[in-house]
């Protein structure tokens, strides 16, 4: 918990008061970071944080960095980051798929402010546009989940029907059933990124209608948690989440921005930075797994290793034809890969997803 | 889903959530029968839950950790109390201030507990009762926090309809002047009834904590101090009416829930937001018969009493 100090001491004052400065104050660049939840989410906002630390660490008294927590999606977001480039900021990471807009509208404003928009699709010249392939992790996950499930039901906690999650369920559904074609998905969407008490109780009534594995795409420990005392597996989100359930968490997906936030910040102070699209996977180490449980047999940590150094070396590909949509329709052929482009729109469930995605 | 068997895990997962709802009400109803508006539940809410978990976590003792979450809402009311009771500040911005207070305090306080579980408060279990099928988790497999709900609500509705003390409180309510000129301490009275909200919003915020979901996260209550707020218009100002709202609300988030693991093919957008419309509805409905809103809503609610005009 030790670097946790300050950065909730600030997030404190962060909510009651405008923004926050840390770092050594005099003269030096400003770096913003706009967060959708609050820092200790112990998720996708904590995450980025680390990130935000990471700049601390490698830039020092170069820069100043400043964040803003739990600011909600649309209007309110583009308000504090008008703020934020209003204020002499450099460069400003905009960390959730609603502010896209928003930051579109305030960088056309600000054009010697550079934007830097998680997981979104518009760029500008001085907006650009990273995020992780965390499909990948997940398509890791699918061939553990694939090979533990007795009940052959996954249940997966949604949040928003957006592509980058429906990308998520499909890489596990394909993945689940190249080792066990029995498997299905059930999906509840909670239509939040962070309701604790929510997440929770949608991993309960999948557990009710008979999943045995739980994942998440929310940003809470709490359906690990359910997980832990229903005795069912689950698997960690963003971050390490084994603290919550030490016998469920099967593994986790950890998001990691460190050297990504370095980079960009690096560029944006010695004028090198220009406007483009990453989007990085296990290989660049964006996306990490914790620690396998203990309780997975060898061969299936064997089989996940493989497949995780084989995304890595790029012999596996998670959406590799041919497989179909969920109506039964082919959606690539054989010997081809799902291209990127349909990857970022991707807005249909695959076969073996049970229910209707909403649109 | 083959039969009825799904329904009892659906009542038991709607009685957690319902449980938080009906304490924070329960509570903001006595302060607003007083003539109080608190708009800050949520901030209440958060430091109970805080200071509930944090007390757990350093003595394992769950009965000192609801007292201290309950003793944490009333100290985050007491400042309400002062600021709006005794300096006459406005009622709707220090309630809101008392919001972005508690959630700020509550971060500051749980920096060193974020990613620390707790063990889950423990559950009644009598052997032969609690394993009744159907009725005996639902029945006699609670958790206490769920039966005091229950026994606060009743409680409450014996003590402001009963008692010459409810009647009091409620006279404050409806006209400070006329109970201040017959010799009733308004102030006094209207003191005693945002602590009791303040420590009915710790105890909810408590049981989130420590019942609910057993973990510090930094804003956990996710809004439902608004919605506790909201439930107090959908009952009238009526507290068994807080309970049935209450249980409505968990109801419906929870069926959405269980009907899209289901799959049954509604839109989940439309889904979330039915406890929302659900209480549009039930005021729309209640507000055509203005008689009933107005004989049950304090008069003098939000209004700030000077004892010397």
């Amino acid at each position: 918990m030790k670097f946790k100090t300050m950065a909730s001491l600030l997030g404190a004052a962060a909510v009651a008061g405008g923004m926050l400065v840390s770092g050594a104050a005099s003269a030096e660049d400003k770096i913003g970071f706009v967060y959708v939840g609050p820092v200790g989410d112990h998720g996708w906002t904590y995450r980025h944080d680390i990130g935000r630390q990471a700049v601390v660490k490698a830039l020092g008294d170069k820069v100043k960095t400043t964040y803003v927590e739990s600011v909600k999606e649309g209007p309110d977001s583009e308000r504090v980051i008008r703020q934020m480039a209003a204020s002499g900021h450099k460069i400003i990471f905009t960390t959730s798929f609603g502010f896209m807009n928003p930051t579109l509208k305030v960088a056309k404003q600000f054009p010697n402010v550079k934007f830097e928009h998680a997981t979104g699709y518009k760029r500008a010249d001085n907006v650009s546009t990273y995020s992780g392939r965390f499909y990948e992790g997940r398509y890791v996950v699918g061939k553990i989940a694939g090979k533990m499930t007795k009940s052959n039901i996954i249940g997966y906690v949604g949040s928003f029907p957006i592509p980058e999650v429906v990308r998520g369920i499909n890489a596990v559904a394909l993945a689940a059933r190249s080792v066990n074609p029995d498997v299905q998905i059930k999906v509840t969407w909670v239509n939040t990124w962070y309701d604790p008490g929510k997440e929770g109780d949608a991993a309960k009534a999948l557990i009710d209608q008979g999943a045995d594995i739980i994942l998440q795409h929310t940003d809470s420990p709490a359906p690990l948690q359910v997980a832990e005392s229903r005795g069912v597996w689950a698997v960690g989100q963003a971050s390490d989440m084994n603290h919550f359930a030490p016998k469920a968490q099967l593994t986790a997906i950890i998001d990691n921005w460190d050297k990504y936030y370095v980079e960009r910040a690096k560029a944006a102070l010695d004028g090198s930075w220009k406007s483009m699209d990453t989007w990085a996977g296990l290989k660049a180490g964006m996306v990490e797994l914790a620690e396998f449980n203990k309780a997975i047999p060898a061969d299936v940590v064997k089989l996940a290793s493989d497949t995780k150094a084989g995304i890595m070396d790029g012999s596996i590909h998670p959406f590799a034809g041919p497989f179909n949509k969920q109506d039964g329709t082919p959606a690539v052929a054989a010997g081809k890969n799902l291209e990127d482009g349909v990857l970022l729109g991707m807005d249909w469930y695959v076969e073996g997803v049970l229910g209707k995605l909403p649109k | 889903m083959n039969g009825f068997e799904w329904v009892v895990p659906v009542i038991l997962t709607v009685i957690t959530a319902a449980t938080p709802l009906v304490f924070a009400g329960i509570g903001e109803l006595v302060t607003e029968k007083a003539g109080v508006l608190n708009l800050g539940i949520e901030g209440m809410m958060l430091a109970g839950a805080v200071t509930a978990f944090v007390t757990a976590t350093l003595t394992g003792n769950y009965i000192l950790a609801v007292a201290a979450g309950a003793l944490a809402g009333m100290f985050m009311a007491f400042l309400f109390g002062v600021l709006t009771l005794s300096l006459m500040a406005n009622q709707v911005a220090t309630g809101l201030a008392l919001t972005l207070f508690g959630i700020g305090i509550s971060a500051l306080i749980g920096q060193d507990f974020v990613g620390e579980p707790v063990k889950a408060l423990e559950k009644l279990n009598i052997a032969g009762l609690t394993d009744l099928p159907v009725i005996g988790p639902i029945l006699f497999g609670q958790d206490a926090l769920v039966y005091l709900s229950f026994f606060v609500v009743f409680a409450v509705s014996w003590f402001l309809f009963k008692t010459k003390a409810g009647l009091i409180l409620r006279a404050v309510g409806d006209s400070h002047d006329a109970a201040h000129s017959i010799g009733y301490s308004v102030i006094g009275i209207r003191y005693l009834a945002v602590l009791f909200g303040g420590a009915m919003s710790g105890i909810g915020g408590a049981y989130l904590s420590l019942a609910y979901t057993p973990m510090w996260a930094e804003n956990m209550t996710a809004g439902r101090g608004w919605i506790a707020l909201a439930l107090i218009v959908f009952a009238t100002w009526k507290p068994g009416l807080v309970l049935v709202g209450a249980y409505m609300f968990g109801g419906i988030t929870i069926l959405q829930l269980h009907a899209q693991a289901a799959g049954l093919d509604l839109p989940s957008q439309v889904l979330s937001m039915l406890p929302y419309i659900a209480t549009i509805v039930v005021l729309v409905i209640i507000s055509k018969d203005e008689s009933r809103i107005r004989k049950h809503a304090p008069a003098c609610i939000g209004k700030i009493f000077h004892p010397a005009a």
